[in-house]
């Protein structure tokens, strides 16, 4: 039963990956090399370009990942007790998850670049007098475009994941610690946060290895450099000189591993894998 | 507290609609000098354009239908049989099968994309839809499989058997015990490798180069070319039937972790 997926899974992804390994760790005849050697690690990793880009990979995944799950969270428990059944809210909300992120990405330049819309609005509410006067929010030094993207995507997505635990009671925690002469603040600490805080946590795992692994989004909203992994590898190896395409499978390499422990990671977790659950596309 | 919740309502609304309204109305802008809220001028020029065969948007829907067509038909034939498996049955290696089948579907499989465009060059399967089509099948399988075990593990495996003991032939038993089951689980798959497929833009790339122009690419390739309108019509031609995809299976979607 299990073969056809596995000549596919093995063939074409773990194959796909051996073959990889292999060309990185120097048998890549294109470009002349036969012999086994950590050249391409050890010049990726002495390459400035690529240690900006491992720092600015960590650093917005690490950022757009807590903005979400800070943000899906308190849209969770704002809606938790919402139109239970609404069907037109739930689907409101699944929208952002829909939007594929090459779309959301092309959206953003219209809505946040300088001359965007809501650059106009905030001209109108007399708070800029020329576009330049908007912050820089697209193809700009911090990468705030690129977060921006993603707290939009997965904000939702981490709100629908906490929100489906929380639906799993009626508030009946809550009351009881109410009775019991909880503060609000205290019902939250102790009761709401520790029931959610598993759901929260994983999804933000989920999260995580998705930007970490980004490519559309930083590419249209990022700049060139310093860029992140994903648009660092995919440059190198659809560079004209066929010496650089080694390293780049190198750096597609080491993103495969990073990505691997954050799989292990939640697995470890113990965290559900199978299920209708949506993708991140 | 109660304005508090018209505004997460207000704010989720927006956040759903504002994407399509936006794209709309600068589609239709031919010029639109700041800072105006609204276009000095409309006009349906950047539609006519898109909607010519001189854009090549056609032939690139077209593309990205068959591909995704083709990629969502493949995985969820490969994926049933797997998943059945995978729900059902112990056995040894079923921890490792599940971290692989997760690996994929969360990180982009950059490197076995790479890896794999060595070989495609050999057998001439690079610049070529059939090429294309096997590297979308790298998440979109795995996927599938994921979706389709969680529909299997919640179908009793005993309901097949005793539907064959009280003279169900094996057409029928699958025709009204397990496919109804499982139907849900199989929209959601059939979906989802299809989005995956029809809204993958680096994959492509690197397997299709500069030959096989799906919707992603040729979005792209306008974006960066600076059309403003064009490329808001574009985007809608590319957002709306994900988004009706999305919404036609949203329901059987679950969001537990």
């Amino acid at each position: 039963m299990l073969l056809p997926a596995v000549l596919i899974l093995g063939g074409l992804f773990v194959g796909g990956i051996g073959f990889a390994l292999v060309q990185s760790l120097g048998d890549f005849p294109p470009a002349g090399e036969h012999q086994f050697t950590l050249a391409h690690y050890r010049s990726l990793l002495s390459d400035p370009e690529f240690r900006t880009s491992i720092g600015l990979t960590f650093l917005l995944a690490t950022i757009a990942t807590a903005i979400s799950a800070a943000a899906g969270l308190a849209l969770a428990l704002t809606f938790r007790n919402l139109d239970r059944g609404s069907r037109a809210l739930s689907v409101l909300l699944q929208t952002p998850i829909a939007v594929p992120h090459l779309a959301m990405a092309v959206l953003l330049v219209y809505l946040i670049g300088q001359s965007g819309w809501l650059a106009r609005l905030a001209y109108f509410a007399g708070l800029i007098a020329v576009p330049a006067d908007f912050p820089a929010l697209i193809n700009d030094r911090y990468g705030l475009g690129i977060v921006i993207a993603y707290v939009l995507k997965e904000t939702p997505f981490i709100a629908l994941v906490t929100l489906a635990m929380l639906r799993r009671t009626d508030g009946e925690y809550e009351l009881a610690a109410a009775t019991l002469g909880a503060s609000a603040w205290q019902r939250f600490r102790y009761v709401t946060l520790p029931m959610v805080a598993p759901s929260a946590v994983s999804a933000s795992l989920l999260v995580f290895a998705f930007i970490f692994g980004a490519f559309e989004v930083p590419y249209l909203l990022g700049r060139p450099y310093p860029a992140m992994l994903g648009v660092v590898a995919q440059k190198r190896f659809l560079s004209t000189d066929l010496t650089d395409r080694p390293d780049a499978i190198a750096a597609a390499v080491l993103m495969t591993i990073v990505s691997a422990l954050l799989v292990f990671a939640y697995l470890h977790l113990g965290r559900k894998v199978v299920g209708e659950r949506p993708t991140l596309f | 507290m109660k304005l508090a919740r018209f505004f997460a309502v207000l704010f989720t609304a927006g956040l759903a609609l504002l994407p399509i309204l936006l794209l709309t109305v600068y589609s239709f802008a031919q010029s639109w000098f700041w800072p105006s809220l609204v276009p000095g001028r409309w006009s349906a020029r950047s539609w006519a354009y898109v909607l010519s065969d001189d854009s090549g948007v056609f032939a690139a829907a077209g593309s990205s239908l068959a591909i995704a067509a083709a990629v969502s038909m493949l995985a969820v034939v490969v994926a049933l049989p797997a998943a059945r498996a995978v729900a059902w049955y112990d056995f040894p290696g079923k921890r490792l099968l599940l971290f692989l089948l997760l690996l994929p579907v969360l990180a982009p499989p950059l490197a076995a994309a790479m890896g794999v465009h060595s070989v495609f060059l050999r057998t001439r399967l690079v610049e070529t839809i059939p090429g294309v089509i096997l590297v979308h099948l790298i998440p979109a399988v795995p996927y599938a499989i994921l979706m389709l075990s969680g529909s299997f593990s919640r179908l009793d495996p005993d309901l097949e058997a005793q539907a064959r003991t009280l003279g169900a032939s094996r057409f029928a038993v699958t025709r009204f015990v397990t496919l109804p089951a499982i139907a849900p689980g199989l929209a959601v798959a059939a979906a989802f490798a299809f989005l995956i497929s029809w809204s993958q833009y680096q994959l492509t790339i690197l397997i299709g180069g500069v030959r096989v122009l799906t919707l992603p690419v040729v979005l792209v390739s306008f974006q960066r070319g600076g059309n403003e309108a064009i490329t808001a019509a574009l985007s809608l031609v590319f957002l709306i039937p994900t988004l009706a995809v999305f919404v036609a299976v949203s329901r059987y979607l679950r969001y537990e972790t």
